[in-house]
């Protein structure tokens, strides 16, 4: 299988800059996952924010360092929790998807239709698809980063007495360019890995229904593994290139 | 009619998979303009004999000629600009899932040629009018019944008027009166675009109303070869065991 993505991957990169632009596809596929992803990544988001502050005050007040709370939580989010979680949420509602729809297409000739009709089926379906994943996870991740900011203010305020402009001045003075850029920047391609695993497994997905059943869970279970290796390989590589991050 | 001139020329034909052997050693002729049929038992070859034709599979060994051109020779940029000269109907009909019947027809119109919106709109209606389904446009392919989903599947191979069509199995699966209306539809559709056809199938209706001529795969091999006529009254106890199925299910059909 590591063979098939890196082959996936290269023709990818292969195809994209080839004219002609399928653009309306991807367009289309990005507004579609995006307005597939939002309600989820918002609940958990919201969720995720308002547990984490509410988990990190009591610490804090045990060492008497609640004024560092906002900032504590806001680098945790930007730099780590949201980026992760939301590519985590995305490669089970997409990359899922992705794999159920190219292997119900394979299964059902659809794309031997389209490759007879002298479309290429990996330019139309795969290079798209790839493309929307890479560059819509990073934006949902910057939307799902304000939305925990949102819960875990709200879960400081119901135990102390703080503002909105406060509390977003003392995140925005503890968070760093430094922590933001590699956090959102990573997330390309946790999409990337999200798009050619769920595309790669649907795509080639074989032995009828059971088989587009198989495409499905493995692009979730594949790609969510690839993104925890992948995060962990690249938080070192960016510690390592700039240790005063 | 067909014409002495070769559409589809296969020589030498060898397919297998792992030790299964499917296609051995076949070779045949299909002239332009010819409504020819394939028969055979299940598991035979006849879907296989047609993917390779189009190279969706890569025979193993052979040669395979399609209005002269050696298609196994070409480029995948050039074995395109022959398949845009082909129409294929899947078992399935194999609709764009995602896309309406107007999408779907829309679809090999607006990347192969440079039509406005108009034009498009004014093909899509004229060949939807041809296989009488014009209130089905703007449907999703799951809207549809099997009949239907067949009569826009032929639509779309059409749309860009081919020279060579091919059909995998095209009355499979539907009831005895809509397999009659999608042969004689064939028909037609093959008398009025002038097109050169391959026709797998185990419909014995469906071949008497189509075929011109018909071989008969056997262990992939061509076992026989003549019009259905010759086929069908044959004393060859193979070709009697066959048909006897066939010709029961025929007169089942046509009463």
């Amino acid at each position: 299988m590591i063979g098939g993505l890196t082959q996936f991957s290269i023709s990818f990169f292969k195809e994209l800059f080839i004219p002609p632009y399928e653009v309306v596809e991807v367009r289309k596929h990005m507004i579609e996952l995006g307005m597939k992803t939002l309600p989820i990544v918002s609940l958990t988001g919201f969720i995720i924010g308002l547990v984490l502050a509410m988990q990190t005050q009591p610490v804090l007040a045990r060492f008497g360092a609640e004024a560092f709370l906002p900032g504590s939580v806001g680098i945790s989010i930007v730099r780590e929790i949201g980026p992760i979680l939301t590519a985590l949420i995305f490669a089970g509602r997409v990359g899922s998807g992705i794999g159920a729809e190219l292997g119900s297409m394979r299964v059902t000739e659809q794309i031997d239709a389209m490759e007879v009709s002298a479309v290429d089926p990996f330019r139309f379906l795969v290079v798209t698809r790839i493309f929307a994943c890479t560059f819509i996870l990073p934006i949902l991740t910057v939307y799902v980063i304000f939305i925990a900011l949102i819960g875990s203010y709200i879960a400081v305020v119901l135990v102390q007495n703080m503002t909105w402009a406060y509390y977003t001045g003392a995140v925005i003075t503890s968070v760093q360019f430094g922590d933001a850029i590699p956090g959102v920047a990573k997330t390309f391609v946790f999409g990337f890995i999200v798009g050619v695993v769920g595309s790669y497994k649907g795509f080639t997905a074989t032995n009828g229904t059971e088989g587009v059943g198989r495409a499905s869970t493995t692009a979730v279970v594949v790609s969510s593994l690839l993104i925890l290796i992948f995060d962990m390989i690249l938080v070192k590589v960016t510690l390592w290139l700039w240790p005063t991050i | 009619m067909a014409d002495n001139i070769k559409m589809v020329e296969i020589k030498n034909l060898h397919k297998q998979f792992g030790d299964l052997v499917v296609l051995e050693d076949v070779s045949l002729d299909v002239m332009n303009g010819e409504n020819f049929v394939v028969f055979g038992r299940s598991g035979t070859g006849k879907s296989v004999l047609i993917k390779c034709i189009v190279r969706l599979l890569e025979p193993d060994s052979g040669s395979i000629k399609i209005d002269d051109v050696d298609v196994l020779s070409l480029s995948t940029k050039k074995l395109n600009e022959v398949r845009k000269q082909l129409g294929f109907l899947f078992q399935s009909a194999a609709l764009y899932d995602s896309m309406s019947v107007r999408q779907n027809l829309e679809f090999p119109l607006i990347r192969h040629f440079d039509f406005s919106s108009a034009e498009r709109e004014e093909k899509v209606r004229s060949v939807l009018k041809k296989v009488s389904l014009e209130e089905a446009i703007d449907k999703m392919p799951a809207e549809l019944s099997g009949g239907m989903r067949k009569r826009i599947g032929l639509a779309r191979s059409i749309i860009s008027e081919p020279k060579l069509m091919l059909y995998d199995e095209p009355t499979t699966g539907l009831d005895p009166i809509t397999a009659k209306e999608i042969s004689s539809l064939i028909l037609e559709l093959q008398r009025s675009l002038k097109m050169t056809s391959i026709i797998v199938t185990h419909d014995l209706l469906c071949a008497e109303i189509i075929a011109d001529r018909a071989i008969v795969l056997n262990d992939g091999e061509i076992q026989y070869e003549g019009t259905i006529n010759e086929l069908t009254s044959s004393k060859d106890p193979f070709l009697r065991n066959f048909f006897s199925h066939e010709i029961i299910k025929a007169n089942n059909r046509s009463l």
